[in-house]
């Protein structure tokens, strides 16, 4: 049976075109995190002062600055990009604006030194689906970010937002919504890779009392930013996949759990949950129909574990962020025990996607057992950092050498850390591996949340695989005893090696510990907490073999493995080194060379950094 | 349980936090959050205080959560909150000579996290979400790329400046 709403989506979608088009020419301004860091902020206010003056305009009668969310090129932020004119300006300071406005938004004159130069062929790129790092990939879940003005919810409706959703509450079919997202073969982007569908279906199940939609948005994983984007960037997608979920399992009431590190994020939901309502798109009886959606904040406060859904659930009800043992499964009583669905934001924002084009659509991209697309935060030794989206079953080799433009200095590849903290090291050999959930696994690595950092030949795979051992022992909520004090001495062990006191029965050790860890843990981090430390010690064995019996850190970076000296022919003997030392170790006369006591040094490299004549070095 | 106040805590600006969110358990992070924005850290004579005040807690759940988080600190924090990124990304472009860099600008002795003045504290965070600016520091919620321990000095140097 059709429902009959009192809200016609596609009147609204051609009143929010005629807004739009109000606007003549349209400047998009990436106000996202990174950009705002860079100063976009201040772009912004001068585009707008300089377009204050129409009559200088030639072809439009106004011109907009539209503030947006991040479009994934960080690094070569802030962006500045005109559609109507084919262009995109990269790494624009205040002080280039005026140059934009005169040379390009008056006189069509493009300004060539803004344009994004090709790191391989030395070109300047004008069009942004011609920059490289933008041309391989597929966007869905991150189609609107920085196309959008990201606090604007007539430019959401603009782009097809909520038309889903009216769908959905007319056609008044659960069931059929529950159908279409297990055919679209859709998979928990947060990490798991449970397929989504069955999940709801679950919820479903237990359809009848109060029950939740919950927004996993504690994007905790060092190295991963794909949900912060989407929060920023396009956060009414979010708000409509989440409504599309309470409506297929029968929930009124749902929660956005956010970290507190990303505060722009949450400014930018509040403001959306806030206009969605003004609009009857959430809150009571939405679009005159009996479907009601109510939507909460929740900040988190810092704690990886929240990303466990239990953890999370425990942490909405004011509690520690400690796992819960499952079952019972959050779809059976969950938050205040009452059943709940918990989704990952990436997966959420594929949903009214999904809705509109259908299951088939969304199923033709990817490999067998993973569809669709998957966001990647493409970061590390690489020229193109930034946030990527691709089909899954994407090769690594495209990945790093074609998006992001190959390894940064002209440095060589050594390996990628893919899955932050639970994931593993992917090498050469896994270059043309298409990357989905279960090739990764085989692997021994995982999708995870989809940190993608890139490492060269200068990086030490030791002392990264004891960088997230530091990071999950921290995180550790203490409940499980094995977790808790595996991960303590494998910490130890790693901290040993990297010190050059490793002795050969250690990597036995490792591995032991690991087995442990992962058997008596409760929850995903324990479980996979040793996945760093074993899958860097099935690749790069030699590496730690190197640490233990030569004492030699093959990368160089292993501070306690190098020694810092004085090169007498550059030392003029101003004597700051032997002033900055903190403890004590150089000595030497004034405008004589000076000498660094190896038994003292530390190893702090402050007099390294300090030295005006570039004399002292690590050998 | 009576309510110990040696160091006379304004209760009324606590029981309007407590208020603003409602007296729930299930808003207890929200309210220490608002405490410590207002304190820059969570005084021990509030913790025991929102303990008592709210029903289905006690001073010992409140500290057990006040301790959980990253976020929460029991000392004051400085006037400037240092955070250094140790993300992965920031730690491959080398967040640790910043922190250093920080650390001994600052005269920072080992477990020292605020300066004597209480002008600065100094804290690493996990990630930023800020990966393509690697390494990043962030002020009193105003980020900084690209650092090095070249520039975080200057930086230091024009907020002490400011102080003076």
């Amino acid at each position: 049976m059709v429902k009959e709403l009192n809200i016609d989506i596609q009147k609204e979608q051609e009143k929010a075109h005629e807004e739009i088009k109000k606007q003549g020419l349209r400047v998009l301004v990436c106000a996202g995190t990174g950009c705002v860091a860079n100063g976009s902020l201040k772009i912004i206010d001068k585009f707008r002062e300089l377009g204050a003056d129409v009559s200088t305009l030639t072809d439009y009668d106004k011109m907009t600055i539209v503030p947006t969310g991040c479009h994934g090129f960080c690094e070569q932020g802030v962006l500045v990009i005109i559609p109507d004119k084919h262009v995109t300006y990269v790494k624009v300071k205040e002080a280039d604006v005026e140059e934009i406005y005169e040379s390009h938004v008056k006189n069509n004159q493009p300004v060539e030194r803004l344009l994004y130069t090709d790191p391989q062929t030395q070109q300047h790129v004008h069009k942004n689906e011609d920059i490289n790092f933008y041309a391989k990939q597929t966007r869905t879940a991150l189609a609107n970010c920085g196309k959008i003005n990201a606090e604007s919810i007539d430019e959401a409706i603009a782009v097809r937002g909520y038309e889903a959703l009216a769908n959905v509450i007319k056609e008044d079919n659960p069931d059929a919504v529950i159908d279409t997202i297990e055919k679209s073969g859709l998979r928990g982007r947060g990490g798991g890779g449970f397929p989504t569908g069955r999940k709801w279906r679950f919820t479903a199940a237990n359809k009848g009392g109060k029950s939740y939609v919950v927004c996993n948005g504690d994007e905790g994983d060092p190295g991963a930013f794909m949900d912060r984007s989407i929060m920023e960037g396009d956060p009414h997608k979010l708000l409509e996949g989440m409504a599309i979920a309470a409506f297929a399992i029968g929930a009124d009431e749902g929660y956005i759990y956010v970290r507190a590190e990303y505060p722009l994020a949450i400014k930018r939901l509040r403001k959306a949950i806030a206009d969605a309502e003004a609009r009857n798109y959430l809150g009571k009886n939405i679009m005159g129909s009996d479907f009601s959606f109510d939507l909460h904040i929740k900040e988190g406060a810092g704690a990886f574990v929240c990303g466990e859904e239990t953890a999370l659930i425990a942490s909405i009800e004011g509690e520690r962020g400690m796992p819960r043992p499952k079952p019972p499964f959050p779809a059976n009583k969950g938050l205040f025990g009452r059943p709940t669905l918990i989704n990952n934001v990436e997966t959420l924002a594929n949903i009214p996607v999904i809705m509109l084009n259908g299951a088939d659509w969304f199923a033709k991209m990817g490999t067998e057992t993973s569809k669709g697309t998957k966001t990647f935060a493409l970061t590390g030794e690489v020229n193109n950092t930034g946030l990527i989206e691709v089909p899954m079953g994407t090769t690594l080799r495209e990945i790093v050498f074609d998006i992001g433009g190959g390894i940064r200095n002209g440095k060589k590849f050594k390996a990628v850390q893919i899955g932050g903290p639970s994931g593993g090291c992917l090498t050469e050999e896994h270059l043309d591996l298409p990357m989905d959930y279960d090739n990764l696994i085989k692997a021994g690595a995982m999708v995870g949340s989809g940190g993608l950092v890139v490492m060269a030949e200068d990086t030490c795979i030791v002392e990264v695989a004891r960088f997230f051992m530091n990071f999950t022992q921290n995180e550790s909520c203490g409940k499980c005893v094995p977790c808790r004090e595996g991960t303590k001495n494998m910490l130890k062990i790693l901290e040993k090696i990297v010190a050059g006191k490793g002795e050969m029965s250690d990597l036995d050790l490792l591995e032991d510990l690991a087995q442990a860890v992962k058997d008596g843990s409760l929850c995903g981090l324990g479980k996979t907490a040793p996945n760093p430390v074993l899958s860097t010690l099935k690749y790069f064995r030699d590496e730690y073999i190197a640490h233990i019996k030569d004492k030699k850190c093959p990368a160089g970076v292993c501070t306690a493995m190098k020694k810092i000296v004085i090169e007498e022919s550059l030392c003029k003997g101003c004597t700051k080194c032997a002033r900055t030392c903190p403890v004590g170790a150089i000595s030497g006369e004034v405008k004589q060379p000076h000498k660094i006591d190896q038994a003292k040094c530390i190893k702090c490299e402050a007099c390294l950094t300090n030295c005006p004549f570039k004399a002292i070095v690590l050998e | 349980m009576s309510i110990t106040n040696p160091h006379k805590i304004d209760t009324t600006k606590l029981d309007s936090i407590i208020q603003s969110y409602g007296s729930k358990k299930s808003n207890l992070i929200a309210i220490l959050q608002k405490v410590q924005e207002e304190y820059r850290y969570l005084p021990e004579d509030a913790l025991i205080y929102i303990g008592t005040k709210i029903e289905g807690l006690s001073p010992a759940t409140v500290f057990g959560v006040a301790t959980f988080y990253a976020q929460f600190s029991l000392d004051p924090k400085g006037k400037y909150e240092i955070k250094v990124c140790d993300g992965t990304a920031c730690h491959v472009r080398g967040s640790m000579p910043v922190l250093n860099a920080i650390k001994s600008y600052l005269k920072l002795k080992d477990g020292q996290m605020t300066t004597d003045d209480g002008l600065f504290s100094l804290e690493t965070v996990s990630c930023l979400g800020a990966c393509g600016l690697a390494p990043v520091c962030v002020i009193n919620e105003k980020v900084y790329p690209q650092m090095t321990s070249d520039a975080i000095k200057v930086i230091l140097e024009t907020l002490l400046n400011g102080e003076r």
